[in-house]
Formats: structure tokens, C-alpha cells, sequence
């Protein structure tokens, strides 16, 4: 149990980072991006626009951080 | 070679560069001060280690419906690609301190002196550090491998490319005999965040029922856009780093680059 929640941190480690709000942005972005296409409505716009807004607020959270601390 | 499959080369070419710079200094630091035969033996097992996990994760990868599998890929690609593009910016801004290789030689080589007495047949303390350091940086570049090749049904194309970058980076330092302190590790890893993150956004897309204007050549705007837009970040943060003071973190807070320490 101890060992497969080991490995299970590690690979969320790996793969998510240490800013999950990342992850969750790209999982509802990609959600709404096929909802849009089921929708026969044009969706390819959605995705490069969320993933800018996504990288902003991840840098601003860490910008903000930083400027606490210092 | 079509545009799709050069992007993939090039990623792979470059992600595996900048992983194999920091395994060849940690491989350097326990081979000169210990032993090379002991180091050399850990850096081979590594290195089958992570040809078997390719070998035995991309037939199962390449088995998925192409639909499922853009979608997945393109998903990962994207928050992986994320999180080095995120530090690249944070570092070109100032706010995260860029990786010193000559200082992690250093703290290497001294650990390894400090290790207790080398044994005269096999020394397991350059075995597992080798092993260790090539595995972990390894990871991130089989994941690569994995998804990029997968997604195009070109692994043997992007294990060439990362084998490519691992020949070129030995070369190199071998030829300096010493850690390449002077590759431009930065620019490399803002340079692989662009290139994943992009393909991240194309095949997450296309995966999701999304039509591309222009088909494969949506590339060609996105990266370049993407490129310019994660540019115009690191500007912004570094005017706002030079009007207040700000506490930078350190290079070792890193906590999902080798798997641990890189991107």
C-alpha cells in the first residue's frame, strides 16, 4: 500500500508538477474543446488561447509567491 | 521528412541534449574521482533500463485508437511541456536560478570523496550514482520518446534523434573533458517547452474532435505564436522583478525535473 501510493506520488510528481492548477486547466480546456466539436461549432481556437491563459496565471501565482517572500 | 516528423526530431534532439548535459556531469564527478569502469557500468544498465521501458510501453501506446490516443498524448504533452516552458520563463525572468553545472560537479565530486573507500572490483557507490543519475534524467526523455513517437508511429525516429543527442553531448564532453558549463541549457529547455506545449495544444485538439485551419500546417502558427506569447511573458515578469524586490528560488527547488532536479 505504502509502496503504491509511492509510486503513484512519484508519477503525479513527474507528470504534474508542483502546480496542479496547470493540469486541471489543460483537463477542462480539452473538455470544452470537445464539447464545442460535438457541438459541430469551430473549437481548434480554444485550446491555444486557454493554454495562454493557463502559462499567465500559473506565472503570475509564481510571480506573486516570490514577491511575498522577498 | 514531413514538418510533423522534423518538429519531433528536433524536440526529442534537444529535450535529450539537456538531460544528457546534467547526466554526463553527475557521470563525470563519481567516474574522475572514483571509478570510470564502475560509473560506465551504471550508465549501461541505466540505459537498458529506459530502452526497456520504451520497448515495452510504445507497442501498447501505438495499439490505442488514434482518436484516444491525440487526445491522451496531447493532454500529457501539454502539462509536461507546461511545466518546463513555465520554469524556462521564471528563469529567463530571474525569478528561478539557472542550473550550474560546474557547481553540481563540484557538490558531486565531493560527495563522492566523501563516500568511504573505493573497493577494488565493482564500486557500488559510482554504479549507483551513475545509475541513478542517468535514469532519472533518462525518464523524462523516454516519456518523450513515448508520446511524440507514438502519436506519429515513428518511435525508431525519435529514439534515433535522442540517441543522436546523447553521441553528440558525450562527444562534446569527452572532447572538453570536463562539464559542458557553457551549453546554453536555458534557451534548450525554453526551446522543448515551446516545441511540447505546442504539440501539446495541436494533437489535445485534434484528439478532441477539433479541425485544424490548414491541417499539419497549424504548426507553423503555433509555434512560432506560442513563442513570441512565452517571450512577451519572461519580458513582462522580468520589468516587474526590476521594480520590486523579489527572493529567487533556488535551481534545487525543482521538484519534477529529473524526476526530481531537471527541466
Amino acid at each position: 500500500m505504502t509502496r503504491a501510493r509511492a509510486i503513484l506520488g512519484g508519477v503525479w510528481e513527474f507528470v504534474v508538477g508542483d502546480d496542479w492548477r496547470t493540469a486541471v486547466g489543460v483537463a477542462v480546456a480539452l473538455g470544452v474543446t470537445a464539447l464545442a466539436a460535438a457541438a459541430d461549432v469551430a473549437a481548434w481556437w480554444i485550446m491555444p488561447l486557454a493554454v495562454l491563459a493557463i502559462l499567465a496565471a500559473s506565472l503570475r501565482r509564481a510571480a506573486r509567491g516570490a514577491s511575498r517572500r522577498g | 521528412m514531413s514538418g510533423a516528423e522534423l518538429g519531433l526530431a528536433l524536440s526529442v534532439f534537444l529535450a535529450c541534449a539537456v538531460e544528457a548535459v546534467e547526466a554526463l556531469t553527475i557521470v563525470l564527478a563519481v567516474g574522475s574521482t572514483r571509478s570510470w569502469r564502475s560509473a560506465m557500468s551504471g550508465v549501461g544498465a541505466a540505459i537498458l533500463a529506459l530502452a526497456a521501458i520504451v520497448g515495452a510501453l510504445g507497442p501498447a501506446l501505438t495499439s490505442l485508437p488514434i482518436d484516444v490516443l491525440r487526445l491522451a498524448v496531447g493532454g500529457l504533452l501539454l502539462v509536461f511541456g507546461l511545466q518546463w516552458l513555465r520554469k524556462a520563463i521564471l528563469r529567463s525572468a530571474g525569478l528561478k536560478a539557472k542550473h550550474d553545472e560546474l557547481e553540481t560537479y563540484q557538490e558531486e565530486s565531493q560527495a563522492a570523496l566523501a563516500a568511504g573507500a573505493r573497493h577494488t572490483g565493482l564500486d557500488g557507490y559510482s554504479f549507483a550514482i551513475a545509475f541513478k543519475g542517468v535514469l532519472l534524467e533518462g525518464l523524462e526523455v523516454a516519456f518523450i520518446v513515448l508520446t511524440f513517437g507514438a502519436n506519429q508511429h515513428r518511435i525508431p525516429l525519435a529514439a534515433a534523434a535522442a540517441g543522436l543527442a546523447v553521441l553528440v553531448v558525450v562527444a562534446a564532453g569527452f572532447a572538453a573533458r570536463a562539464p559542458l558549463a557553457r551549453a546554453p541549457e536555458n534557451t534548450m529547455k525554453f526551446a522543448v517547452g515551446v516545441m511540447l506545449s505546442s504539440f501539446g495544444i495541436f494533437w489535445g485538439a485534434e484528439g478532441a474532435g477539433a479541425q485544424w485551419p490548414g491541417s499539419d500546417a497549424a504548426l507553423l502558427a503555433i509555434v512560432p505564436g506560442l513563442l513570441i506569447a512565452a517571450n512577451a511573458m519572461a519580458w513582462a515578469i522580468r520589468r516587474s522583478v526590476q521594480q520590486r524586490p523579489v527572493e529567487i528560488e533556488p535551481a534545487s527547488a525543482d521538484t519534477t525535473e529529473p524526476a526530481a532536479s531537471g527541466a
